[in-house]
C-alpha cells in the first residue's frame, strides 16, 4: 500500500507508521519540521522491510496554499497514492485556550478548517486515481460537549461530521473513510495531564486503527471500550453533564 | 504526581514531562528520567515538586549499519524495541540487564552489565558515542576522543554529567536467535563462588539464583550458564516475543512473606534440579524471566522493596561471599537473590562492577531496612567491594565514600561541566550533597 502521512513524527502517528514501514507499506510522509521529518524518515527507514524506502517533504498543516504541491511530490515518489493517514492535529486544555484566544482560534483553524482542507485535496487525488482510503483521526472529545474540551471537541466534533458526510457520499466511487477515535492514548500531546481510566499506549492504538484502515472500517473507537464509553456519556442527562468534570 | 524507582521506595512528589521531542523538555531541567528501572531514588528529583524529563517517547532510531552493527538511537528507545528489531536481522546488544524495560539512554547512564560482564565488560565499552545536553544548555558530542573525560564520566554517571540525547552503540552479530541454556543445581555457596569462576572460563555467559529461605543449607541455588546457539543447533523459527501477564493492582501488605517465598523457592529449585542439563530456550526466557510479570513490584505491597547490590573481590579471601550472606539473609527476608562473577573494571569513572563476584538480592522495605542496609555496607566496605547506585536508596555518604576512591575524580569532571551544580538527584543529593 502507498500511503500519504501527515502526523508521522509523533505519538499515534509515529506508532502506526512504524507499523506500516514494518509490514511494507510505501511511506511519504508531510509534516511541518524538515529535522524532525528526517529523524522519522531514518527511524521508518531501519524499521521497514528491506528494499522499502521512506522520503519526506515539508507540508504544514498551518499553510494550506502548500497541500497541493505536497500532494504532487508525494505522488511523483509514491506513483499511485492507495491511502492518506492524517493524525497531525493541535491540542490544548479547555484552561489554557480560554486564557488564550490566539491560541484559540490557532487550534481551531488547524483542526478544522486546515485538516478539512487537506482532506479535500486527499479525497480529490484518490478520487481521481478511482477510490482510496482516507484515515483521519477526530477524537473522542467530539461526540458531547464536554466541560473539558468545549473548544477542541467542538473541532473535532465538526470535522467528525464532516468525514461522516464524505463516506456517505463518495463510498461508491471508491473512497474509504476511515474516521479514529482515540481515547486517552500516553503520548506527548497528553502528557502531564491526570490519567483517566482506560488510558491506552500508542502502539496499541495504533495496531487497532491500522486493523480498522485494512477492514475499511468507517469509524474506528481505540481502545474499542471507548465505544461503550461514550454511548454512556451520550446517554448522559444535561444535568450530570453540567456538574461533570471531565 | 508521585514518582518512584521500581522499589516503589522512596516516593517523591514530581512531575515527569514527557515528549517526543527530548532536545526541548530537557532544556531547563535538572534530570532526565528513562523507564523508571532503577530501583531506588537514581531518576528522581532532589526536591519535591521538581520537573523532571521523561525520555520514554525519545524512541527513534537514526540509523543502522549492517555491516558494523552500529546502532545510533535516541535514548528514550526502549531495549524491548532494539530486540524486536534487531533480533530477526541477526543482532543483539553486547551487553543486557535482566529486563527489557530500559532505554538506551538508562542503559548508558547505569553503565549495565549483564550475565557476560566477565567476558564482555559493561554496556558503556560497547557505547562508540553519545550526545549529551549539558548543564549549561550546550549539546555537546562526546566519544573516546572527543571530551573523552565526559564521555566515561557518562557512562555509569547516572545522568549525573547531562542529559544524555543519543546513543551509538555497536551491537553484535549472533549465530542464531536461540541461546543454549545449561542448569546446574548448586548445594551451597563455596561451591557456587567456585563453579561460578570455573563456569567463566568456558561459557560466555553465567548467572546464578540462590534460595536464601533455605533452611537446608547456606547459598543453595541454581546456576545458569548460556551461550548463543550455532545456526546447526538452534530451533526452527524465529523466537516470539513471550505474552507478560501484569500485577494489576498494589498487593496488600503481607503477600509476599517468607513462608509463601520459601515454599516457592522450594519447588522451583526442586523443578530446576529435575530439568537439569542443557536445553535450547528463546532469549527471552534466559535474559529476561522476571520480564513475563509485568508491575511485579507491585507485589511487595505499599511499603516498597529494596534490591541491595554489592561486588566484593574473593581473590583473598574466598571465605568473604558466604560471610556477607549469611549477614543479609539474618533477618529472613531476601525473597530474591541472584549471584554473578564481575569481570575487571571497566571504562565508566564511576561504573560498578570489579573484578569479584556480585550478589544482589532483593528484600521488602521495612523499619529495619535502613540498619541492615548500613551493616551490609560496612561488611562491603570492610571487604574492598562496592554497591550498585542503580539499585540503591539508603546507602549513607560516609559508607559510599568509603567503598570508591573513584568519587572525587568523578565529582572533579562533574563539577567542571555543571559549576552551579543545576544537574541533580535524590540520589546525587544523598550521596555527594548536590
Amino acid at each position: 500500500m502507498n500511503v500519504v502521512f501527515l502526523g508521522a513524527t509523533k505519538g499515534i502517528g509515529r506508532s502506526l507508521a512504524r507499523r506500516m514501514a514494518q509490514r511494507g507499506d510505501r511511506l511519504f510522509l508531510f509534516g511541518r519540521d524538515a529535522d524532525d521529518l528526517e529523524r522519522t524518515t531514518a527511524d521508518l527507514n531501519v524499521r521497514a522491510v528491506s528494499g522499502t524506502t521512506v522520503a519526506y517533504t515539508v507540508c504544514d498543516l498551518e499553510q494550506p496554499d502548500g497541500f497541493p504541491e505536497a500532494f504532487d511530490r508525494a505522488a511523483s515518489h509514491l506513483g499511485r497514492i492507495d491511502a492518506v493517514v492524517v493524525t497531525a492535529g493541535l491540542f490544548a486544555t479547555q484552561d489554557v485556550l480560554e486564557r488564550d484566544r490566539m491560541l484559540t482560534q490557532r487550534l481551531l483553524t488547524v483542526d478544522f478548517v486546515n485538516t478539512i482542507l487537506f482532506c479535500e485535496e486527499a479525497r480529490t487525488r484518490l478520487l481521481g486515481a478511482g477510490g482510496g482510503t482516507l484515515c483521519v483521526f477526530s477524537s473522542v472529545a467530539g461526540e458531547r460537549g464536554r466541560t473539558s474540551v468545549v473548544l477542541y471537541g467542538a473541532a473535532k466534533a465538526g470535522l467528525t461530521r464532516y468525514l461522516e458526510g464524505l463516506d456517505h457520499r463518495y463510498y461508491t466511487r471508491g473512497l474509504r473513510v476511515v474516521c479514529v477515535k482515540p481515547g486517552f492514548v500516553r503520548t506527548g500531546m497528553t502528557a502531564g495531564l491526570p490519567e483517566p481510566p482506560f488510558a491506552a499506549d500508542p502502539d496499541d492504538v495504533a495496531r487497532q486503527v491500522l486493523r480498522g484502515i485494512d477492514l475499511a472500517s468507517p469509524v474506528v473507537y481505540a481502545p474499542p471500550v471507548w465505544i461503550l464509553v461514550m454511548a454512556l456519556v451520550r446517554a448522559l442527562p444535561r444535568y450530570v453533564m453540567r456538574r461533570s468534570q471531565f | 504526581m508521585p514518582l518512584s524507582g521500581w522499589g516503589r521506595m522512596p516516593v517523591v512528589a514530581g512531575d515527569e514531562i514527557r515528549s517526543e521531542d527530548l532536545r526541548r523538555i530537557t532544556e531547563d531541567v535538572p534530570l532526565t528520567r528513562g523507564l523508571g528501572r532503577a530501583y531506588g531514588d537514581a531518576a528522581l528529583p532532589a526536591a519535591p515538586d521538581t520537573r523532571v524529563a521523561g525520555s520514554r517517547l525519545a524512541d527513534r532510531i537514526l540509523a543502522f549499519d549492517r555491516e558494523t552493527g552500529t546502532l545510533h538511537a535516541e535514548a528514550g528507545l526502549a531495549l524491548s524495541q532494539v530486540c524486536d528489531v534487531f533480533l530477526p536481522r541477526g543482532f543483539f546488544v553486547p551487553v543486557t540487564p535482566g529486563t527489557r524495560d530500559v532505554t538506551l539512554g538508562g542503559m548508558v547512564a547505569a553503565d549495565v552489565h549483564g550475565k557476560n560482564h566477565h567476558r564482555d565488560g559493561c554496556f558503556g565499552e560497547h557505547v562508540e558515542s553519545i550526545t549529551l545536553r549539558v548543564a549549561d544548555g550546550r549539546i555537546v558530542p562526546c566519544s573516546r576522543t572527543d571530551e573523552p573525560e565526559l564521555f566515561k564520566a557518562t557512562i555509569g554517571g547516572m545522568g549525573l554529567t547531562g542529559h544524555i540525547l543519543d546513543v551509538r552503540v555497536r551491537l553484535i552479530k549472533v549465530p542464531s536467535p536461540w541461546v543454549v541454556q545449561e542448569t546446574v543445581p548448586i548445594g551451597g555457596i563455596d561451591e557456587f563462588v567456585d563453579t561460578l569462576r570455573a563456569s567463566s572460563a568456558t561459557w560466555p555467559m553465567t548467572a546464578g539464583w540462590i534460595d536464601c529461605l533455605s533452611t537446608h543449607t547456606l547459598g543453595r541455588g541454581i546456576l545458569y550458564r548460556g551461550r548463543w546457539a550455532e545456526a546447526t543447533e538452534a530451533r526452527a523459527g524465529h523466537p516470539r516475543t513471550p505474552r507478560a501477564a501484569t500485577v494489576p493492582m498494589m498487593a496488600p501488605r503481607g503477600v509476599l512473606r517468607p513462608a509463601t517465598i520459601g515454599l516457592f523457592n522450594k519447588a522451583y529449585y526442586a523443578r530446576a534440579s529435575r530439568t537439569a542439563g542443557t536445553r535450547v530456550i528463546d532469549p527471552y526466557e534466559f535474559f529476561y524471566p522476571l520480564d513475563r510479570l509485568r508491575q511485579w513490584n507491585l507485589l511487595y505491597g505499599p511499603s516498597g522493596f529494596i534490591q541491595y547490590q554489592c561486588v566484593m573481590p574473593t581473590d583473598e579471601n574466598g571465605s568473604v561471599v558466604r560471610r556477607f550472606l549469611q549477614l543479609a539473609i539474618r533477618r529472613r527476608d531476601v525473597f530474591l537473590c541472584v549471584i554473578k562473577d564481575c569481570g575487571a573494571e571497566g571504562l565508566g569513572t564511576l561504573s560498578f562492577p570489579k573484578a569479584g563476584i556480585s550478589l544482589a538480592l532483593d528484600m521488602p522495605f521495612h523499619d529495619g531496612t535502613q540498619p541492615h542496609v548500613d551493616e551490609m555496607n560496612e561488611f562491603v566496605a570492610a571487604a574492598g567491594g562496592r554497591i550498585y547506585l542503580a539499585k540503591d536508596a539508603l546507602t549513607r555518604p560516609q559508607h559510599y565514600r568509603a567503598m570508591d576512591s573513584r568519587i572525587d575524580r568523578f565529582l572533579c569532571i562533574r563539577r567542571s561541566w555543571d559549576p552551579d551544580g543545576r544537574i541533580r538527584s535524590a540520589l546525587s543529593v544523598r550521596l555527594f550533597g548536590w
